[in-house]
């Protein structure tokens, strides 16, 4: 195996705009509320970057395509743009591209900045895409919570979970990241709601109701990274480090073959157990202070805890349920309100989620600090249970 | 010997119940108020005259894989949905027949059905093949009217051949007048009918039996040796009157369906004699009339043979499927005659791009997936390389056809949020018999029969419709596997 990404690259500094229905502001004011908080937190000047990595997923609302949306929003000094779009993923995508420049010693300092403004649609939900000439001729108009339901119904019958309880468990993880949300202010909801609530709402794909689906959010966010020794140089200290940074995409084994049972992701178990061996961590249960995973819909964060090792398999509606990964638990999960409230602007999320290890690793969370963190974990899922990007990286103190 | 040597039916599975469809318009057209009984098959939103024709020649066909022996397919049809693109292409593609198909579409009267079987014949005679006739309508009449009330939609196949023929085409009569008790000009949806009086005593009653005494004459057998005698028609009780007056027995009547199905036009004579040959008897004699610009009748003899087929599910299984459908703007809807809200989900552009879909036809209108020659894996859609983790190998797939095969339901949601003409939108994995998996589309269904581990078939569906453009494209969807219903259950 390769030397790995551990420890080479460092962050600089990060930015994260308000997500939410943000009417008031286009994808350049969102994109220049992230940068202008990442750069003083870097505390560089525009000069200083050598290179950007642009995330966007929508073309037909929001910026649309290429490197240059991001140069003239930013004005940045006559450096390279490139545009990453990996479906939900695409903001680790960004980060992933900086770092792997970085370590490769061909920039010093690059900015990996992830945007999308979904509220200009016109109506809720997540905006229709295209897929191409092929797909629409066979395959379902299909969306994503219905897509993502099929975990549940595939589950169920894999463990034998009656429908009502995995109802219940999955309400749970909802009512845990509003009762997280509500501490977070730059977060789209901040409300708390209860189980009673999240189980009464309306129905969008059976079984999912409401609560059960993310935000659907305006917003930006912004990394910076460069070497550590550099960092050093910048007067940084307590340094947080990138200590793996996984991606699998999916082969159409999933989709296509009879061996995939459905009720799991088979692209996350492998991305997990590949950045494991990159940070070098055997025992994930109690190493990682706490995770960030993608949670567009509230099965697949409980999928994914048994696809990331910290719950067994099958033992995912109990761990839950048992509140191991409430704030208060063994093993926070979305800390910050997950894409369920902090808010899923596509192309922004993957970057917002390392922006609140950043800030809980560094002890700046404030109401909603964990106490003494030192390991993180980030999981970002592009695509559907059966087709998809999935993206785990790891971050920690420099010495963890 | 020539003639039918196979026979299929199709009925859809919604059925509007005729007392609710007046009750909602009794405030306007009273009168059907009291009359309204029964029920009245109705396409699906996913359902036309194509799908409906597939379904029939499917139940004719049966399941194996090998339909080599059709020479020739002959769709007629009063709706059909492609006024330039052969609707009996693609019939022929979704039922996978060999490229050297002779194919046309037949339309222009009520009796087209009986025109094309007539046609085939001459075909098989001079030994051509078999031919396969197919009739389908899917009508549209205005709301409030009497023919909404009595008019169906469905569809028959016939095959048409010499070897194991299970009836014998003994003969025909035609006569051809412009005698216009109906009509519907190009880019019209909705017939224009003149007085029913006169359409009866100067029409049918005068000009049908003149068809059936040169079919009997043809046939060189006597009206009273009918022992089934279909002649499709709203008009009450006009079948035992022209059975009568041409001196066929009253007990030769054929039940006209009218009860349950509706008269489902062009195609209701194939579909009353597919229903007739399910319980007809070695050596009886069939004779099959219908109405339209002049009129067609033709004459079978039953064989031994009978014995020896039976469609895949039949005329009378199709009918006890049925489900009550009391919504009667869901009938409207379907029927393209309902403006209902649609979000702005709905404005999605369903563009389809022609060259693809050619490209792609035997996967999209056949449901041909490919199957991997070395490790026997099977691919939708098929591909230059296979998915088998650590071994992809390359060029090895076969095609492999899926459309007959059942399927497990592997995991499934029921949404709300996509624009769908008939949410919730129920779509899921598909497991195939033998291999293969498809992320599909369910229809005819309801809560509760999808879950994990269902079983399911296929069924050739209207996938989108471009209203822009007036384009409709097809895929294969899956249905519940149900068992044989009981007539009880129905009743």
């Amino acid at each position: 195996m390769a030397a790995g990404i551990k420890d080479k690259v460092a962050i600089l500094g990060m930015g994260c705009s308000k997500f939410g229905e943000r009417w008031d502001a286009s994808p350049e004011d969102l994109m220049v509320e992230a940068y202008n908080e990442a750069m003083a937190d870097a505390g560089i000047a525009p000069e200083q970057l050598d290179a950007a990595w642009f995330s966007t997923h929508m073309d037909d609302v929001g910026t649309g395509r290429g490197g240059t949306p991001m140069g003239i929003a930013l004005r940045l000094p006559d450096i390279g743009v490139t545009r990453v779009e990996n479906f939900c993923a695409g903001g680790s995508e960004a980060i992933r591209a900086a770092v792997y420049a970085v370590a490769a010693g061909a920039c010093d300092i690059a900015i990996a900045l992830g945007v999308e403004k979904l509220k200009d649609t016109g109506y809720g939900g997540l905006p229709v895409a295209t897929v191409g000439t092929y797909i629409p001729q066979w395959y379902p108009n299909a969306v994503a919570p219905a897509n993502f339901a099929q975990l549940a119904s595939a589950y169920r019958s894999k463990h034998g979970v009656d429908a009502a309880l995995l109802k219940r468990a999955i309400a749970h993880v909802s009512v845990k990241s509003h009762a997280n949300g509500a501490k977070n202010p730059k977060a789209h909801f901040q409300k708390a709601v209860s189980a009673e609530t999240v189980l009464r709402a309306p129905i969008i794909a059976e079984p999912l109701g409401l609560f059960d689906c993310a935000g659907v959010s305006d917003g930006a966010a912004a990394v910076i990274v460069t070497r550590p020794d550099i960092a050093r140089s910048l007067g940084k200290r307590g340094l947080v480090t990138f200590k793996a940074l996984q991606i699998v995409t999916s082969n159409g084994w999933e989709l296509q073959s009879n061996e995939w049972d459905g009720s799991y992701v088979h692209t996350a178990r492998i991305a997990a157990r590949r950045a494991y061996a990159e940070a070098d961590i055997t025992r994930p249960r109690e190493q990682i202070s706490m995770t960030e995973v993608h949670d567009c819909f509230s099965i697949t964060e409980l999928v994914t805890m048994e696809d990331l090792g910290l719950s067994d398999v099958g033992g995912g509606v109990k761990d839950v349920l048992d509140g191991k990964f409430d704030a208060d638990g063994a093993i926070p999960c979305q800390i910050d309100g997950g894409l369920k409230c902090f808010g899923h602007p596509i192309g922004a999320s993957g970057i917002r989620m390392l922006y609140e290890m950043y800030l809980q690793l560094q002890g700046r969370a404030g109401p909603r600090q964990l106490r003494q963190p030192s390991v993180g974990l980030t999981h970002n899922l592009g695509g559907q249970p059966s087709q998809n990007v999935c993206s785990v990286s790891i971050v920690g103190l420099e010495d963890a | 010997m020539f003639g039918i040597v196979g026979y299929g039916g199709y009925v859809p599975r919604l059925r509007l119940l005729r007392r609710a469809a007046a009750e909602a318009n009794a405030w306007y057209a009273p009168q059907f108020v009291h009359s309204a009984k029964g029920t009245r098959a109705f396409a699906n939103w996913d359902e036309d005259s194509i799908t409906m024709a597939v379904a029939a020649a499917r139940d004719c066909l049966g399941a194996a894989d090998d339909r080599s022996r059709i020479a020739s397919v002959l769709l007629a049809s009063g709706t059909l949905p492609f006024a330039e693109r052969l609707n009996a292409g693609v019939v022929c593609e979704a039922l996978t027949l060999r490229e050297d198909v002779q194919a046309a579409d037949v339309t222009g009267s009520q009796r087209a059905a009986l025109s094309a079987v007539a046609q085939a014949m001459a075909q098989v005679r001079s030994g051509g093949g078999d031919v396969l006739v197919l009739a389908a309508d899917n009508r549209k009449t205005r709301a409030a009217s009497s023919q909404e009330l009595d008019f169906g939609d469905g569809a028959a196949a016939l095959q048409l051949g010499s070897a194991k023929v299970l009836a014998e085409y003994l003969g025909a009569g035609t006569v051809t007048v412009d005698f216009v008790d109906h009509f519907r000009a190009t880019g019209e949806d909705i017939d224009y009918a003149w007085e029913e009086r006169w359409v009866r005593d100067e029409g049918i009653a005068k000009l049908v039996p003149r068809a059936v005494k040169a079919a009997l004459a043809e046939a060189r057998i006597d009206a009273a040796q009918i022992d089934h005698f279909i002649f499709p028609t709203t008009f009450q009780k006009m079948d035992q009157q022209l059975a009568k007056a041409c001196g066929v027995r009253a007990e030769a009547v054929a039940d006209s369906l009218a009860s349950r199905v509706g008269d489902t036009g062009l195609s209701h004579g194939l579909l009353l004699l597919a229903h007739v040959l399910e319980r007809a008897e070695p050596g009886q004699h069939i004779l099959l009339a219908q109405f339209g610009s002049g009129a067609q009748a033709m004459a079978f003899r039953v064989t031994e043979e009978i014995r020896n087929f039976r469609p895949a599910k039949g005329v009378d299984e199709w009918i006890r499927r049925g489900v009550e459908e009391t919504a009667y703007t869901r009938f409207l809807s379907f029927k393209g005659q309902l403006d209902l809200e649609r979000g702005m989900r709905g404005e999605q552009d369903r563009k389809t791009a022609l060259s693809t879909a050619y490209r792609h036809r035997a996967a999209i209108l056949g449901l041909v997936a490919g199957r991997c020659e070395v490790t026997g894996s099977v691919h939708f859609p098929p591909s230059r390389i296979s998915y088998d983790q650590g071994k992809p190998l390359q060029d090895t797939q076969k095609p492999h056809k899926l459309a007959e095969r059942r399927g497990t339901v592997l995991s499934w949601s029921a949404e709300f949020l996509s624009f769908h003409r008939a949410p919730p939108h129920r779509y899921g994995q598909v497991d195939f018999d033998g291999g293969g998996r498809v992320l599909m589309e369910f229809t005819d269904t309801a809560d509760g029969e999808i879950d994990a581990g269902s079983a399911v078939e296929m069924t050739f569906r209207i996938k989108d419709i471009d209203d822009r453009r007036g384009y409709t494209r097809y895929f294969w969807k899956a249905t519940p596997v149900r068992a044989v219903a009981t007539e009880k259950g129905s009743e």
